[in-house]
């Protein structure tokens, strides 16, 4: 389903990601971990076609990544949800409005948003905050509506990058919990993280990255740096 | 873009207007005084024709007429200069009335009026004041009448002198001045008009960098170009149309206190009396300026972010 091909990013000299080759299938859950710099983070900007890379190609079903031209690059990031670790929710929108501004984008009618968007909040446990900003809501909620925008139009991959990274260890307990459950529900999952626990608590496979390169990849992981 | 989409960015820019707090209002009170400038631009423009209509309409060419000239004569050379096509009209004065207008103005001074008794008879010739449609036609009319023999029964010239000679170096100056300020006027209007558009630009730019980050949120969530831009645009134009709201309602005091300040000053150009009657080319003017910069400007400022 995803297939990065001798895939290397350069920042000058820096070297953020060399000559990766790594396949993701799909309905698979595939935690990528490492040290900061280790080139995770990298490695799913160069997916969400946020960065280009300097050598090989990233391939996303039959589509190569790069050869996305601009105008186009909406289109393909549709088939992704995308999780930061500073939620990056709009500050001006609430929650529900999050949530609906991705179905909006995709073109989904007033009637699906209406359905759709109180089942999400529902499942992300977060009904009662619909009308609160962001401002007003804690990190884990914060990212729970961040969740719930990554998979509202149903993608066929969450991409979450450290997604626990700011939360406390109940909050984290519970975003690992819907990351799970997104899995189980048959949608392919990609996440990064430096959290021993996060990487245990999910159980599956492991990618560990070591200054730009895949120094291991184990089917069901633990996690070893 | 089908309705949905236009309905869904009108309603996003209106709330991102509402939401934008301080940021919304800084950026309606910079356009309200740019358009405030623009507006203070049109006024000045009136006040310098009103002024150059004024002056010019003081300007003419006096054909005075020998005493023995007769009144059918001098009828006849009216009608010919009437009839030349840089000439926007021609006013008779009889000798009778130019006595009289004389005694008038010497009332009070018994030397002259006694001087005038003694001569006995009126020794004022008659005279032809005439205007051109443009100051810059008075020398091809002088030339005209120098050109032209204006003769008596008895074949004798009954044009005493033509003014015009006297008044040249004054006329051309007077053109001069009157070309140089239309240019420097028009040169002034675009500085103005520029930097007022750059004031314009750089609030609503700083507006939307504030909101860089989300708009990269928005490429990132799937979001069209088209999409991410249109509320921006709605809120550019909400802008412009406030904008140009406060400056309508705040130029009817300023207009009326300026008016009432100055009229006897500019030659009886009256600020509120142009305001009331040019109303609606103003708020076209205003409203069209103010859309156009509020969108221009969002849609300039937002290009580079859409890069993600």
């Amino acid at each position: 389903m995803i297939y990065f091909d001798k895939v290397s990013k350069h920042y000058g000299e820096t070297k953020a990601v060399e000559e990766v080759t790594l396949s993701v299938a799909p309905k698979e859950f595939v935690s990528i971990v490492g040290h900061s710099g280790a080139g995770k983070t990298t490695l799913l900007r160069l997916l969400l076609a946020e960065e280009k890379p300097t050598g090989g190609s990233v391939f996303f079903e039959s589509i190569n990544v790069n050869d996305l031209p601009l105008s186009s690059l909406h289109h393909y990031r549709r088939k992704i949800g995308t999780v930061f670790q500073d939620f990056k929710l709009i500050p001006n929108k609430t929650a529900y409005e999050n949530i609906a501004f991705a179905m909006e984008a995709a073109g989904r009618t007033d009637a699906e948003i209406a359905s759709d968007v109180p089942y999400i909040l529902e499942l992300v446990n977060l009904a009662d905050k619909a009308h609160n900003f962001p401002n007003q809501l804690s990190g884990g909620e914060q990212q729970r509506i961040a969740i719930g925008r990554a998979i509202i139009n149903q993608p066929e991959v969450v991409v979450a990058d450290e997604p626990t990274g700011n939360l406390d260890p109940i909050n984290t307990f519970e975003v690992v919990e819907i990351l799970k459950k997104i899995n189980e529900l048959g949608t392919t999952v990609i996440i990064t993280t430096h959290n021993k626990g996060v990487v245990e608590a999910i159980g599956r496979r492991v990618v560990t990255m070591d200054r730009g390169k895949v120094v291991r990849d184990d089917i069901s992981g633990k996690y070893v740096l | 873009m089908n309705t949905m989409s236009m309905r869904r960015m009108i309603g996003a820019g209106w709330k991102n207007f509402a939401r934008g707090g301080a940021v919304s209002v800084a950026t309606v009170v910079i356009m309200t005084v740019t358009l405030g400038i623009i507006s203070s631009l049109i006024f000045l423009s009136a006040l310098l024709s009103f002024t150059l209509d004024f002056v010019r309409d003081q300007v003419d060419i006096s054909v005075s007429f020998v005493t023995t000239a007769s009144e059918h004569d001098i009828l006849a050379l009216k009608s010919k200069i009437e009839l030349l096509p840089q000439v926007k009209s021609v006013t008779y004065t009889t000798r009778e009335q130019v006595l009289a207008d004389f005694r008038a103005f010497h009332a009070t001074d018994q030397t002259i009026l006694q001087g005038l008794e003694q001569l006995g008879d009126n020794p004022f010739g008659a005279y032809l004041g005439i205007k051109a449609k443009d100051p810059s036609q008075y020398e091809s009319i002088s030339s005209t009448l120098e050109t032209t023999p204006a003769l008596s029964a008895g074949g004798a010239s009954i044009i005493d002198r033509i003014n015009y000679k006297q008044n040249k170096i004054t006329i051309d100056n007077l053109s001069k001045a009157i070309a140089v300020t239309r240019s420097g006027g028009l040169i002034i209007v675009i500085l103005f008009a520029l930097a007022s558009v750059m004031i314009a630009l750089a609030t609503v730019q700083l507006a939307i960098y504030t909101a860089k980050d989300e708009i990269g949120v928005m490429r990132l969530v799937g979001a069209s170009n088209a999409y991410i831009r249109g509320p921006f645009i709605v809120a550019g134009v909400i802008t412009g149309i406030l904008a140009t709201l406060a400056v309508l309602i705040a130029l009817f005091p300023i207009a009326w206190y300026i008016g009432t300040k100055t009229a006897g000053l500019l030659n009886g150009f009256n600020i509120f009396s142009y305001y009331t009657s040019h109303f609606f080319i103003i708020l076209i003017i205003l409203l069209v300026s103010g859309v156009c910069l509020g969108g221009l400007a969002s849609i300039l400022a937002i290009r580079r972010y859409l890069k993600v």
